[in-house]
Order: C-alpha cells, then structure tokens, then sequence
C-alpha cells in the first residue's frame, strides 16, 4: 500500500473534525446582531484607526531572509542524508556553500537589517 | 492490502484517540492545575457532577459545553470567509503532524509485522516542518482577516517570528540527521537503541536550539509576543469565539504534544527504556507469555514508555510556560537571527566535521 494513503486518511480526519467545530460554533449558539456588537475590539470605543495602515517594513525584510535561509535549509537537507557516502567531497562543497551564505548574513546583520527599534 | 488498511485504521483511530480525545481536553486542566500549583493557588477543582469534583478534571467537559453554546462571532469589517477559514487552517496540520511519529518499534504479532507509525514515509520529518509552514498561514489569515488592530498587530509579529524561527528550527535537526543518516523518524528512533547513542548524547547544542524554536513556533511563553494578553488584547484571535477559539487554543495543544514527540524520537530514544534492548524485553515476555504475548505485551510497554516521556516534555513545556517572563521582540528576533542561525550552522560544520574524523 502506498503510504501516503494513511496521510490522506488522516488529513481528511482532521479536516472534518475542524470543518464539524466550525459547522457545529455556527448551528449551535445564540445570534443576536446588533451595530456596537459588531465592532472589532477596542474596549468599547469605536475604533478611531482603521487597521489597512501601512506597517513596517521590517517585517517585508524578515520574509526575505527566510526565503534565502529557508533555500539553504532545502539544499542542506539532502546533503545531511548522503553524508557518509559525499564524505569529504560534500563536506568541503557544503562548507563553501554555507560561507557563501554565512557573507550574506554577516552583511545583513552589519548593515543593521536586524535590528528592531 | 485489506489488513494493511485496517492495521493504519486502527492506528489512526488510536492515534486520534489520544491525541485529540486525551491529550487536547486534558491538557487544558493540566496547564491550570500546574499554574495553580507554582503560584500556590488552588485552581481548576469547582466543577462537580452530583458532588464528584475528580480533582477538577470535569472542568474540560464544562469549558467545551460552555463554549459550545457561545455565539460564532465575526466582526462586521471582517472578512468572513478568511475569518472562518484560519482556525481550520491552523487546526487541521496540527491534528494530522502526528502521522509521521512513531510510538513504538517493529513487532511480529500472529506472523504480520506490525510497525507502530501511522505512515513511515521517506520524507520522515520534513513532513512534520511542511505541515508546521502551513500553520503560519492560519495565525497570519486570523489576524488579518478580522480587521482588529490587535488582530492585525498579532498577526503581523506571529508572521515575522514564525518565518524566523522557522529556518533556525530547520538547520537545528541536521546534525542528528547526519548522525543518524536518515530523515525517517523510525530509523532514528530505532537508531537509539543504545542509552549512549540517544540524540541528547550525540547532539545536545542540537536540543537546545530545537526546544527553543518549537517553543518560538508554537507562540507560547516566552515567545508569546503575538498574543501578548496585557498589550494586544489576545494578538491574533483577539475576534474569535466560541469552537474557533476553541481551534485556536487545540492547535496549541496538540502542536505541544507533537513537539514533545519529535523531541523524544529525535532525541531521548524514542521508545527504547535505557539499557533495555527490544531483544532484551521481547526475550522477559517470552518466558511466560508465548511469542505472540511477548510482542503484544513489549508493544504495550513500549508505547507506554513513549508516552511517558512524551508527557514529561509537555511537561517541561509548561514549567517553562509558567517560569520565564515574556520577551520584548526585538530580544526574540535578536536571539533567532543572531544567536540560533550562527550557532545551528556552527553546530552542522562541527557535527560534519567530527563525523568524517572519528
């Protein structure tokens, strides 16, 4: 048997456990609607800041970083399985590959794009 | 291929079992019980049916029909397909992680081999780092979908500090991927047999960095800065009520339970009782019990030593949950990108390095 078929098996499980909590929060329960009720959470103010501002952009640089460093985890990967049979050959070419990265996070951290203030 | 089908039926439903039938619902009275106990409260023991407390264990049957019958709240703004869809996207990896794991060995029971994992797949625990990418979305979608500024703050930092936690979590297992040459999880497991060659042994900088990672990536204290209760309100499902809420807070449980697995297999041997082969039990058993006894008794001790110390990492989380204070975030992002990114690539060079020498 083809063992993703059990992982199917059980993703479909999980899926219709969450899709039954979510069927059985909107069935069951009491509905009443009304305007203030409806407001997003601010302590029972109206909220005076509408949330669609712009934010830093930090936070687009920390998904840069981790494309690049989550590649390099990717091609790690392999490598680490075939170890033994790569031997010195794949560890020199793994080195070099991981200072080639090593450069680009020291200049990002001296450039100081990690830093949160 | 019928008994295949039923062998991986009964082991999910087993699975499932304990993980969402035992493990979530209790695991919510535990964390009261062990707060009450380290801030010398009394805590969770007033719920009762007709006078039985059971040391406050009915709470989790109360707190699921409470929140069952709370309304389904959403925001007017928001919305509300991505409102409803984020707690399904968090819940359903954290139910369905586990189907990698193995809780036990291989046993030959009535001339069938029977290898305790739900599925033993080639990709071993890349499947479980997969399933954890996809829980981001779920925490992203939640706080950006229900047009909260707290939700949106939450969501924000939940987004930056899973995407780098995420990249130190990943390099910090290479080193016991190079140990034990495989990324199945029951060849590690079954690689431990020998108390000196557990993980811990072979890869404690490994440990360390993986802990703290799986803590950053699951949000909890200290790294809880997405829901931060005393600034953002409840961070990301700050507009979640009811059974979502409920998701929410299950996925965290079980993310917990999952964590505590791959810490075991990965690195406390598995299944195996230190000093104790599976040679060595089977061969106990056998004296009294028969050949088919002995596997089914060792496949009992076995699972039971599993979860024994699966709940002693859960455990462990819990302690730490209720010890430390809550970092500010830029000390999080610091600690991720510039302590455990160096130091788990200086931890695969050395691991590398030792490995070709000895």
């Amino acid at each position: 048997m083809n063992p993703y078929v059990p992982v199917l098996i059980m993703l479909f499980l999980a899926a219709a456990t969450a899709a039954g909590m979510i069927a059985a929060t909107t069935w069951i329960g009491p509905k009443k609607k009304f305007a203030d009720k409806m407001e997003p959470f601010e302590c029972g103010e109206s909220p005076i800041v509408n949330p669609k501002q712009r934010f830093s952009v930090k936070f687009y640089l920390v998904a840069l970083f981790f494309v690049i460093f989550d590649i390099e985890t990717v091609f790690v990967y392999p490598w680490a399985v075939l170890f033994r049979e790569l031997n010195w050959f794949g560890f020199v070419e793994m080195m070099i590959f991981i200072f080639i990265l090593a450069v680009g996070l020291i200049y990002v951290w001296r450039r100081g794009a990690l830093e949160w203030d | 291929m019928l008994a295949d089908l039923i062998e991986s039926l009964a082991k999910i439903v087993f699975i499932f079992t304990v993980n969402v039938g035992v493990f979530a619902p209790i695991l919510g009275w535990v964390e009261r019980k062990q707060s009450a106990v380290m801030q010398d409260r009394i805590g969770a023991n007033r719920a009762d049916i007709l006078g039985f407390t059971a040391i406050g264990l009915f709470h989790s049957l109360a707190d699921a029909v409470k929140l069952l019958t709370k309304e389904d709240f959403v925001p007017a703004n928001a919305n509300k397909f991505f409102h409803t869809l984020a707690p399904f996207i968090a819940l359903v990896p954290a139910i369905s992680a586990f189907a990698i794991i193995p809780f036990g060995g291989r046993y030959e029971l009535f001339g069938r081999e029977i290898n305790l994992v739900i599925a033993d797949l080639d990709v071993g625990i890349l499947y479980v780092f997969a399933l954890a990418g996809l829980a981001t979305y779920g925490t992203v979608l939640a706080g950006w979908s229900s047009r909260s500024n707290w939700s949106l703050l939450g969501g924000l930092r939940a987004s930056a500090q899973m995407l780098s936690y995420e990249v130190a979590m990943g390099l910090s297992i290479i080193g016991i991927i190079i140990v034990y040459g495989s990324l199945r999880l029951t060849d590690i497991g079954a690689a431990q047999e020998n108390f000196f060659r557990w993980g811990i042994f072979l890869q404690p900088v490994g440990f360390i960095i993986y802990m703290t990672c799986a803590i950053a990536e699951n949000k909890r204290i200290p790294f809880d800065i997405p829901e931060a209760e005393s600034e953002l309100v409840a961070g990301y499902f700050t507009e979640y009520s009811g059974m979502k809420f409920v998701m929410f807070w299950m996925a965290e449980f079980l993310e917990m339970v999952t964590i505590s697995a791959i810490v075991t297999t990965l690195f406390f041997g598995a299944w195996h009782i230190p000093f104790v082969t599976d040679a060595m039990l089977l061969s106990w058993f056998s004296g009294f019990a028969g050949p088919n006894g002995a596997a089914a008794l060792a496949m009992a001790v076995n699972i039971a030593v599993f979860f024994a110390k699966v709940s002693f990492f859960i455990w462990l989380q819990m302690t730490i949950r209720w010890t430390l204070p809550r970092f500010r975030y830029d000390q999080v992002m610091r600690m991720c990108w510039k302590m455990l990114l160096p130091l788990s690539l200086i931890n695969l060079s050395i691991t590398g390095l030792v490995v070709l020498l000895l």
